[in-house]
Formats: C-alpha cells, structure tokens, sequence
C-alpha cells in the first residue's frame, strides 16, 4: 500500500501507476451531479474531487463517476489532480487526465460505513441547501483506494478486465 | 375478517428501513464468502474483503451499509380476509419510510425534471398484490441508484433464442455493470408485457441467494448466464476478476404470441432486503 498525502503534486503523481493501492490522507472535496451543475467554485488546484454524497450519520462511498464527465474537463484544465469514483470514464476524460496530468482513483462502492471511519471531519463548504448534494470538505486519513487511471496511459478497468475475461 | 391497524404497517416499514440499511442479510455474507474463495484477483480479493468488513461495521455501529440508502421498493401481500383500519395502505407505508429514513440519505426528488427533494425519502414505490389469507407480508429493498441506472428492458421478438437473451444480458453487463457495484445480482424478468416484465425482474432480485428458479430449464438457464456474466473479466467494481457476479435470478410469465419481453435489473453487493410478516 503507498502512503498519500493531499494536496497532489506532478512530482508525486509519477510515481503512481493504475493497479496501485494507496492509502489517503488530507482533504478530499466532495461533490456530485447538482453541485456540478451549478458549478463549482472552491479552488480545486492540486486538489482530490470525491464524487460522494453522504448520509446524515457519515456515511460516505463513492458514486458512479461517468455521470460527471460532462463537467469534468473545465476542472482539470484548472489544475484539479485528483478524482475519487467508482466505474470508469469517457474517453474524453481518460485523455484529459493524460493531458492536464491527474489521477482517477477507485474506492470501493457500497462499503460507506468501512469509508466514514477514515473521516476526521468534514463541513459543507457550498450549497448546503442540496442536502445530500451539498459541497463538503472532508479531512480523511488512510482513506482506501486503487489507482484506475494514471498519467502513465494505464486503465486499470482494462486491463484487468482483459487479464481475467476467458 | 382480520383487522390491522395502519400503524403496525408504519412500524413495521421504519424498523425494515433501519434493518436493510445497517444489516446485510446472512445469505448474502455467504455468497460474498463463496465468492472470496472463487475470486483470484488480489484486487479483487481486498474489495471483497472490504464490503465485508463495511458489513461488520454497519452492523456493529448501526451505520448505513451504503451512503446511497435508496428509493425504497416496497412488496406487500395483503391477505384477501385483511382489513386495514385507522388509516390506508399507501399514507402508512410513506409514514414508515418517512420515519424509517430520519437518520437515513434522503434520495428522492418529487419531480423528474424540477428534481426538489422530497426530504423524507418519500414516496416509496409499492407494490402490492392480494394473496388468499389473513396476513399481510411486507417487503422492504432500499434500490441504490447506480444499479438502477444500469438496468434495461428490451422487447424481443417471440421467434428470438435463449442465447440472442443471453448475449443482451451480457452485453448489458459488459456495458453498464461496472457501474451497478460488482458482485452484482442480476435479476432477469422475461415474458409479461412491457410494465410488468420490470417488476419480474426486480422480484427477482428478492429471492433469497443461493435458490434457483423451481424449473430446472430455467435454473439451467440462471447456472448458464452467470457463467457467461463471471467469464467477463468484470470482476469486483469493474477492476478486473473472476467474480463479476454472485446470482442470477429469473422470472418468467405467460406472454402475448407476438412478445418476448425481457427486462434485467441490476442490484449491486450491497443487496439490502428484509421482511416481515403482520
């Protein structure tokens, strides 16, 4: 298990190859389709976006990723390095998390109660009138996750797939 | 005639709500298990390992399994010779839900297009079906989103063969099923018309695991498909292995001479059902 710790840096994304499994720590954002759609407005520079909405005791698991796609490129050109979902992407996203080099991490979906123990805390920083759609940030510590797409090329939906499909 | 008063359904609803969310039930930590044994993905193994760990925790700290605590399906089977007092079916079910879903994630918007929030999770989807008897049985399966979204319906041509449904599954898997959380239970209705092959497919997903359909074509036919589905390489969340499922599970019915209706609901690991009988 590597050991990470936000914000990420180009440096530090190097080293990280689709297949790994690492170990979070530091500040994740939150947010998913509504807030998306709204826009969002907190700097994202060198920042993780966990596409979540979690429950009123805590909680948290990763929600379906491609539905953010649409939204997601403006982010990465703004410097966003880090993406946490479950499910794997559009080909436009796969090639701009290459080009504006940033990673998309895997966490596993339907395992929020095991996830919620590695949030320390966490506010709603906008749109706290979407309730569960709400921006929050979250200070996590050892959060679990797979890298799926590096800035190497490698999908780890791909390629693991190929390896065990008979 | 028997007489139930529509508080004991609101009752019975909210503690099916805590229930499914916090406990998942026993035949699923078995399949899961066997499914532990079977995977030969390291990734894979971890990710099993992970919702099952997720399970021990839900339980122990009473914390939803999965933050996506779903739109609530309800089955109810009233008994011919029962009679619902102090109130009606459908307002007792909302009530239950409403309270069941205090501390729960509320997922439900009141309008498709608007999309507000309903606040209270409400209103359930009900299904209700009269059965002979003086009992009313309730079901209760909080449905996560993403598996819902990965699910499809397809009216085939009466002429079509097993294997033309068998590669719709497939494909529909190879597709969409990532994103429905692996290991999946795929429940597959087929026959009925278009509104009510949805509702096969998705009683499907309710019996218990581990059980094949009582005709042996048919449990041939669930054996045949989750072999082709785990031959994928699909595996835990997509990321590649030998489980991508842990059932499949069919429901047939009688059908017009010109249709085949076919409809495969997708449920993700975390299948949350319970029930109760009053």
């Amino acid at each position: 298990m590597k050991k990470i710790k936000t914000p990420l840096t180009d440096e530090m994304l190097k080293d990280l190859k689709a297949g790994d499994q690492v170990l979070i720590t530091g500040c994740l954002i939150v947010a998913r389709d509504a807030a998306h759609k709204r826009g969002i407005k907190i700097p994202l520079e060198g920042q993780i976006l966990f596409y979540a909405g979690p429950t009123p005791q805590g909680s948290i698991g990763p929600t379906t990723a491609s539905r953010l796609d649409p939204f997601t490129i403006p982010l990465l050109e703004k410097g966003l390095k880090g993406m946490i979902g479950k499910g794997p992407r559009n080909r436009e996203v796969r090639d701009a998390i290459g080009k504006y080099k940033a990673v998309y991490f895997a966490a596993t979906g339907g395992a929020a109660a095991l996830l919620a123990q590695t949030v320390k805390k966490a506010k709603v920083v906008d749109y706290a009138d979407l309730g569960p759609e709400a921006v929050l940030k979250i200070e996590v510590v050892d959060f679990p996750a797979i890298v799926a797409y590096d800035i190497h090329g490698g999908d780890l939906f791909e390629e693991g797939k190929k390896k065990y499909a008979t | 005639m028997r007489e139930v008063n529509a508080k004991k359904i609101t009752e019975a609803i909210k503690k099916l709500c805590l229930e499914a969310n916090y406990d998942l039930s026993e035949d699923v930590l078995e399949a899961l298990n066997k499914a532990l044994k079977q995977e030969e993905s390291e990734i894979g193994r971890n990710i099993l390992r992970e919702i099952m760990k997720n399970a021990e925790i839900a339980k122990k700290k009473k914390l939803p399994l999965c933050q996506d605590t779903g739109l609530a399906i309800v089955f109810v089977e009233i008994g011919s010779e029962v009679r619902i007092i102090g109130g009606n079916l459908q307002e007792a079910v909302n009530e239950g839900i409403s309270q069941g879903y205090k501390n729960l994630r509320k997922s439900v918007v009141s309008d498709p297009l608007k999309r507000v929030n309903t606040q209270d999770n409400t209103p359930a989807i009900i299904h209700t079906e009269i059965v002979p008897g003086e009992k009313i049985k309730i079901g209760l399966l909080p449905k996560g989103g993403g598996a819902e979204n990965a699910s499809e319906l397809k009216m085939f041509l009466p002429t079509a063969s097993k294997e033309e449904i068998m590669d719709f599954v497939v494909d529909l898997i190879n597709r969409k099923g990532v994103n429905a959380c692996p290991p999946l239970i795929v429940g597959v209705g087929m026959g009925g018309s278009f509104d009510s092959v949805g509702y096969l497919a998705k009683k499907a997903l309710i019996r218990p695991m581990g059980k094949h359909h009582s005709r042996a074509e048919i449990a041939d036919l669930e054996r045949e498909m989750l072999k082709r589905i785990n031959a994928t390489g699909l595996g835990p969340m997509g990321l590649g292995g030998k489980i991508t499922a842990l059932a499949v599970h069919i429901e047939v019915a009688p059908c017009h001479i010109a249709s085949l209706p076919v409809a495969v609901n997708l449920e993700c690991h975390s299948h949350r059902y319970k029930e109760t009988v009053l």
